[in-house]
């Protein structure tokens, strides 16, 4: 009986569960990368449409992607930051999400 | 080759055989078959590789909705593109309306055809900025020039839609 409440105690299952929700918790990021194909001012028009941002503001981030390699448009939770990826890919931006550290 | 909004559509008249060729060729240049670096391209990881639960799913799920999308954009631009097999005279400049409506799928057949050809040929970033390359001499000079061509086009598009004159 004992070494039976132990090995419950003990199933790695229950912690590898626990962990998953966290990670899953954690916030995410949306990041764009640069691509030399995709054009200034689509890659401008996408941020505006899938963001909802100000043509400044979106331009702002396309200058950040073309000089630095890369920015980051949103961060929050997985489920929304992932049908942002999915909204981009379906532009055809490579962008992919990241867990923020 | 003149391009203009008249109304509801954006016009393209006095097209060239040649130029209208190449549009002709949009929908095919979005073909990733047999072309390893275009598949990649047009379905690009998510994630980093260690995400790899994310990624097998996305593949699952998400991919073929990206697909549907991608074909459905040029299925609309070939059916834009019928009116250019009716000339009876082959060498004559012809003319391309396109429905403001089918702007988003315009904008997203150029675009995979764009990112097709470039990762076929493996452009680099260079050679795609360099506007004043000399005439078109093999098969992949004419790539980066229907690469170009497709990005004009695409910019006039934007354009519209911005509503600039």
């Amino acid at each position: 009986m004992h070494s039976s409440f132990t090995s419950s105690v003990e199933n790695p299952a229950i912690e590898q569960e626990t962990r998953t929700a966290d990670e899953i918790d954690l916030p995410w990021q949306v990041v764009v990368h640069n691509d030399p194909v995709n054009l200034m001012s689509y890659v401008t028009m996408v941020f505006q449409k899938v963001f909802g941002l100000t043509k400044e503001k979106a331009e702002r981030h396309m200058l950040e992607v073309h000089q630095q390699g890369r920015s980051i448009l949103w961060s929050g939770m997985r489920e929304r930051a992932e049908l942002y990826v999915q909204q981009l890919h379906g532009y055809l931006l490579l962008a992919t999400l990241e867990r923020t550290n | 080759m003149e391009i203009r909004r008249q109304g509801d559509c954006i016009e393209i008249s006095e097209l060239d055989p040649f130029l209208a060729e190449l549009l002709r060729q949009v929908p095919e240049s979005t073909n990733t078959d047999g072309v390893e670096a275009a598949q990649q391209r047009l379905f690009s990881s998510p994630a980093a590789a260690s995400e790899a639960e994310m990624c097998a799913e996305w593949k699952l799920y998400v991919e073929p909705e990206l697909r549907r999308l991608f074909q459905t954009a040029t299925q609309t631009v070939a059916a834009d593109l019928q009116q250019l097999n009716g000339s009876t005279k082959p060498f004559a400049d012809c003319t391309l309306r396109i429905p403001t409506e089918n702007s988003d799928a315009w904008l997203n057949a150029l675009n995979q055809a764009r990112l097709v050809i470039a990762a076929k040929y493996n452009f680099s970033e260079g050679e795609l900025c360099d506007h004043y390359r000399s005439p078109i001499g093999s098969r992949r000079d004419l790539g980066l020039f229907q690469v170009n061509f497709y990005g004009f086009l695409q910019e006039f598009i934007l354009h519209e839609l911005r509503g600039e004159r």
